[in-house]
């Protein structure tokens, strides 16, 4: 395997780890906007949609590529919005 | 590896901006785990997020924007109008709709990946091996496909399901254990056949065999599982989604992506495992038991004997009187929007020296926290909410339990019936209170289509009708009485 593939492994491993020490004590009332949160999160995919769209494949990998980042858009922009919202909503009680 | 010394500037300060975006996701994840602090970590890691946007778009370099300006306005545009016109009750399916957008993505930029990615055809190791810059991970294509394409279909069978767009109860197909073996081996065999193939016609076409059979592998899968599950599946198909991001990171050799990717990843596995240690069964059942639809018999509502049923007038009577009070809230408080009437009459409660205090049942409503979401909306004071273990002995000290629009979760049969299958779930101990009253639209079964022993009770009372009105008229007869 060449380095980067590898490398690629390792982060994946400990990138693994760390998630679930970050969310291993969180409480009940926090799941849903943790879980929307982490959602928009998952919308990262949008800097492989850029890639694409931006790239030099032609005419259809630009078509493909803009489908991408409007869904990847779509769970960012929305799942953030969203979790944003649920929030707001734990803030507001006296 | 990279060699620091042969990056160019752009690439340098791209490569800064997403260390610390990274940094940035991380903490913010972390920070959603406290209640003070949620809000600014989801801002952090949009934030985190934009500048992960940010940088791509420095490392990129000169580009054609246009077709990438088309997808971020669109996509915005429709994401926001989404996410401010979504009711509360709604969120769940919402989450659902917003994930399988996000599954699909990534399996798009794997499909392109592959498809204009300019890869000879290379054998098996080589494939797995990827390369330089411009090569792809052959593995890492495949698998971005399959699991973003089931991550897609699922998510919209289960936003159908919670939407009731389709019928929530478990829909099983003839041989539906068969055909999803079917599928799943035809998809392992055409991924590897794939990965083999890579490049070229032939390794396109099965791509597209994949990537289609993963989209009809999503459907079977969810489709067999039960509404009252789907907390369980969207859990699972949010963990799917950030894997599929990952993949797509190995296919892309983009580190930002893997790191993500996998946070999700690990996210999502975590709350799947919390919400099926609180029904007290395994993923494996979740997925694969076709819950409560093998039952046949034991659901209809002419088997119940010796019900009692009050008026909202009785109800306020005994509230009256009542030291303490319990409400125990489910997804029927959701679809009645019941959750500001139920804080009013918890108001003039208290007024009258009552102590309120709210059980949630972990799987409550249709998402983990569904209900403390919808009780926060109505101002409910976080300090009144329970978890189910902190409150369960407290029952039989209790005057008054206030049911609405739970069912499975208070059903004492999953604790006695072993021919139950709700048997084993951990429930609501309601029917150890001195009265009970269920508000509920009709005697029918609840999501898991299981009868539920507790309105047999001899101290429950059904008070039928719509979860909001009934508790309206409770409060109006507390006010004139």
């Amino acid at each position: 395997m060449t380095g980067e593939v590898l490398m690629g492994f390792y982060t994946f491993v400990l990138a693994c780890v760390a998630g679930f020490q970050l969310i291993n004590k969180v409480p009940p009332t926090l799941h849903t906007p943790l879980m929307s949160g982490a959602n928009a999160i998952s919308g990262i995919t949008i800097l492989g949609a850029l890639v694409v769209a931006g790239g030099t494949g032609g005419l259809a990998a630009h078509v493909i590529g803009m489908l991408a980042v409007l869904f990847a858009t779509v769970n960012v922009v929305g799942g953030f919005m969203v979790t944003e919202r649920m929030l707001k909503m734990f803030g507001s009680k006296k | 590896m990279l060699a620091i010394a042969t990056l160019k500037l752009n690439e340098l300060l791209a490569h800064f901006g997403y260390i610390l975006s990274i940094l940035m996701f991380m903490f913010g994840i972390m920070m959603m785990g406290r209640v003070k602090t949620a809000k600014n970590g989801n801002r952090l890691a949009a934030l985190a997020m934009l500048l992960a946007v940010v940088a791509q778009l420095v490392q990129m370099g000169k580009i054609n924007p246009l077709w990438i300006v088309i997808g971020l306005v669109i996509g915005g545009l429709i994401g926001a109008v989404a996410s401010i016109k979504v009711q509360m009750t709604q969120m769940p399916e919402m989450v659902a709709l917003f994930n399988g957008s996000g599954g699909l993505a990534s399996a798009l930029v794997a499909i392109a990946a592959y498809a204009y990615g300019g890869i000879p055809p290379q054998p098996l190791n080589r494939a797995l091996i990827g390369g330089a810059s411009g090569d792809v991970n052959g593995l890492a294509v495949m698998l971005s496909i399959l699991i973003g394409c089931v991550t897609f279909t699922g998510s919209i069978i289960a936003f159908l399901k919670l939407s009731e767009k389709m019928s929530g109860k478990p829909i099983l197909l003839p041989g539906r254990h068969a055909l999803n073996i079917l599928l799943a081996v035809l998809v392992s065999v055409f991924t590897a056949l794939g990965v083999w193939v890579l490049g070229g016609g032939a390794g396109l076409a099965l791509l597209v065999l994949v990537a289609l059979i993963a989209l009809a592998l999503g459907v079977t899968l969810v489709i067999p599982i039960g509404g009252g599950d789907m907390p369980v599946v969207i859990s699972l198909l949010n963990s799917y989604s950030g894997l599929a991001a990952a993949m797509a990171g190995f296919a892309l050799n983009s580190q930002v992506l893997i790191v993500s990717g996998s946070l999700v990843g690990a996210a999502g596995l975590i709350l799947t495992q919390i919400m099926c240690k609180a029904m007290n069964r395994s993923l494996a059942n979740v997925m694969f038991g076709g819950f409560g639809a093998e039952q046949t018999s034991g659901g209809g509502k002419s088997e119940y004997k010796n019900v009692k049923s009050a008026d909202p007038e009785t109800a306020a009577m005994l509230m009256a009187d009542a030291q303490t009070m319990v409400v125990v809230p489910g997804y029927g408080m959701a679809v009645a929007q019941a959750q500001h009437a139920i804080r009013e009459l918890a108001k003039i409660l208290e007024a009258k020296g009552c102590n309120v205090r709210y059980a949630i049942h972990p799987v409550a409503g249709r998402m983990p926290g569904h209900m403390n979401v919808l009780l926060a909306e109505a101002n409910v004071p976080y300090e009144q909410l329970f978890e189910m273990d902190q409150i369960n002995d407290d029952f039989k000290n209790t005057d008054v339990v206030l049911v609405i629009g739970a069912n499975d979760t208070v059903n004492p049969a999953a604790k006695t019936d072993k021919t139950s299958p709700l048997y084993g779930m951990p429930v609501l101990n309601v029917e150890e209170a001195k009265a009970v009253f269920t508000i509920k639209r009709s005697l029918g079964s609840g999501f898991a289509g299981v009868k539920n022993e507790l309105f047999e009770c001899p101290n429950n009372y059904m008070v039928y009708g719509d979860a909001r009105k009934v508790v309206e008229e409770i409060i109006k007869a507390l006010k004139e009485g």
